[in-house]
């Protein structure tokens, strides 16, 4: 009986054929590890994200005058309401977290190298819309630190020669930021955005599957049609899309179960974490949910620091880093630009860091270190000693990339194995 | 399939012509989308350009105007106030306002356009509060031999009588200048330059 209603349903939708294709017959290589969790992680995260997201706009009311106000009003009097906001703040930096871990791995094992740039850039793409959500979500409480944080962001763009200033009054819906600009970003962060990103991360997810997961030792499982010895093959069943162009390595386990339990048990881990946050630390010390946002947006009291919530400090330190308005505002364009042509700056054909130079290993972490520094440097209170510490970081964010350029092209690497490590 | 010859200069023109004219249309169609990001006519009402009658003002005497919720002074400075902004230049952080503060014409010494009347934004260059006017010798309490100016309560930032910061205080940079041009003898038009409006 089911089967003939499965049946049914098949003829007329391929939903089995998919679910086989991407989950039960996708062949994915068993020494994944521990930072192969993390895109997994960021989904269920983007599903947290839209549906509490959901529910706030329930009780949320995108004006000046009442946005404020309804924000405390879920806190204080909506059933469960707090625990919703909290789940949505809490949501945007584990966003974040698992992101920039996701981000690090792709770096570290060299998942952007080719064939994977496209699925590189995807993901680029996904992280730059995901900055543009998080920072227009973060100006609907209209509390202090929303208004002057989108003052400050939203005066970079005056930085541009000419049309800067116009494009300002045009992006604000007014001279000053208002509850016009208050009302676009509710409309861009709760549709417009979020749409795009559900999108991106399709697309994302079909160049993955089209190219193939990499993996900790860089070699691909997927060999050339002819090219192993039955023995060599997968003893799985893999969905025959993959079969018929390629020979598969028998170093591959189908992705559901096996990558998929895995994943739960880091989902218990994290939730673990997340729970922490939610109920007993939403705020973070102020890192989550900074404390000037806690008093309504006032335009004509500055707080006395203005600071972007921490996942933008980094970028922020670049900014201020640069004496010069409209060359801040380039740097700090440029280090994500710098980011998304990775795939082609590195002329490494080893990808995994096990596999190559020393100095390569050295670059990464002194990469991730100075992330790391940037973001504090741009997420405490400016004192002149941080200001020369960011311009040495700047330049060591940036030099990176140019030692990477420069290196890659002839780098001393080990030789790869045939076939994945035990 | 019919059997008629391909006219493939015809085809290229049709494929050319159809892609232009759906160009045109989707420009078109754009246009109320991105217009309607532009300030609304209230947005644009309530941000229009004040006119400020200034007849009336004493010399050495100020008035407040708001213009897009902002408070503007205009402040009739007496010939000694004006003989004395040369006397303290070096204290202050960019006495010839090369800082981009104020329009091309109030790049001077006095930051106006008549050496009379000073017209600045009365927030303060640090965080935005409203300093207070301190005059006939109150000011000299905050910075020696300079006996007119502006202090701003909340942070202690210091201005003289052409809205240009002292060295020494968290503000950062001049009082700006906003764009405006004199209707006639009497009246003060703030918002636009001349010519631009």
């Amino acid at each position: 009986m089911s089967n003939k209603l499965l049946d049914w349903i098949e003829y007329r939708i391929p939903m089995m054929r998919v679910a086989k294709m991407h989950a039960a017959e996708y062949p994915a290589p068993k020494n994944m590890n521990f930072w192969y969790v993390f895109g997994f992680l960021a989904t269920i995260v983007l599903i947290n994200q839209i549906v509490t997201g959901i529910w706030l706009t329930m009780s949320f009311e995108p004006s000046a005058e009442r946005a404020f106000a309804s924000v405390e009003y879920i806190m204080r009097e909506v059933e469960y309401g707090y625990i919703l906001r909290y789940m949505h703040s809490t949501g945007a930096s584990a966003f974040f977290i698992v992101v920039y871990l996701h981000m690090f791995r792709g770096m570290i094992y060299g998942s952007y190298q080719k064939p994977r740039e496209l699925l590189w850039v995807f993901g680029m793409f996904i992280y730059l819309a995901l900055m543009a959500e998080a920072f227009m979500g973060y100006v609907l409480p209209w509390g202090q630190m929303s208004y002057w944080g989108a003052q400050v962001i939203v005066s970079l763009f005056s930085a541009i020669p000419v049309i800067g200033e116009d494009l300002v009054i045009w992006i604000q819906g007014d001279y000053v930021i208002s509850g016009a600009t208050l009302n676009r970003f509710f409309a861009l962060h709760v549709i417009a955005l979020p749409l795009v990103i559900v999108i991106l991360v399709f697309l994302h997810i079909v160049a993955l599957h089209e190219v193939g997961s990499n993996n900790p030792d860089g070699v691909e499982v997927k060999r050339k049609k002819g090219s192993l010895k039955e023995e060599e093959k997968t003893k799985w069943k893999m969905h025959e899309y993959y079969t018929n162009k390629y020979d598969i390595v028998d170093d591959v386990v189908p992705f559901f179960p096996h990558i998929v339990l895995k994943d739960l048990v880091a989902f218990t881990i994290f939730l673990l974490g997340f729970a922490y946050v939610l109920f007993f630390n939403p705020e973070m010390g102020g890192y989550f949910l900074e404390h000037p946002n806690f008093e309504q947006a006032n335009p004509l009291k500055t707080p006395q620091h203005i600071f972007p919530v921490w996942y933008f400090t980094p970028f922020y330190a670049i900014l201020k880093a640069v004496p010069d308005k409209l060359g801040g505002v380039i740097a700090m364009f440029s280090a994500i630009i710098m980011l998304v042509l990775l795939p082609w700056i590195d002329r490494g054909r080893v990808k995994s860091w096990r596999y190559r130079s020393g100095i390569h290993r050295y670059n990464l972490l002194v990469f991730a270190a100075v992330f790391i520094f940037l973001g504090y440097l741009g997420g405490t209170p400016q004192e002149p000693w941080k200001i020369t510490a960011s311009q040495i970081c700047t330049f060591l964010y940036f030099g990176f990339f140019a030692l990477l350029w420069l290196y890659s092209k002839n780098e001393k690497t080990k030789p790869l194995p045939e076939r994945i490590s035990k | 399939m019919s059997n008629a010859p391909v006219d493939n200069g015809r085809r290229r023109f049709l494929t050319i012509a159809t892609s232009v004219v759906g160009g045109v249309g989707v420009v078109g169609a754009a246009v109320p989308f991105i217009a309607s990001w532009n300030p609304s006519a209230k947005a644009r009402a309530a941000g229009a350009d004040v006119e400020a009658d200034i007849s009336k003002i004493e010399p050495g005497q100020m008035l407040r105007v708001e213009w897009r919720s902002k408070p503007v002074w205009i402040v009739r400075r007496t010939p000694e106030t004006l003989k004395s902004l040369a006397d303290h230049e070096d204290k202050l952080r960019d006495p010839e306002s090369l800082q981009p503060q104020q329009p091309v014409f109030a790049q001077n010494r006095y930051r106006s356009l008549k050496e009379e009347y000073m017209v600045v934004l009365g927030i303060c260059t640090h965080l935005g509060c409203s300093p207070q006017h301190l005059k006939d010798g109150a000011f000299a309490e905050q910075v020696e031999g300079v006996p007119d100016g502006f202090f701003c309560p909340c942070h202690g930032s210091k201005f003289d009588m052409a809205g240009r910061v002292f060295e020494s205080v968290p503000a950062p940079l001049n009082l700006v200048v906003p764009p405006h041009y004199y209707v006639d003898d009497n009246t003060i038009l703030i918002g636009s330059s001349e010519g631009a409006a």
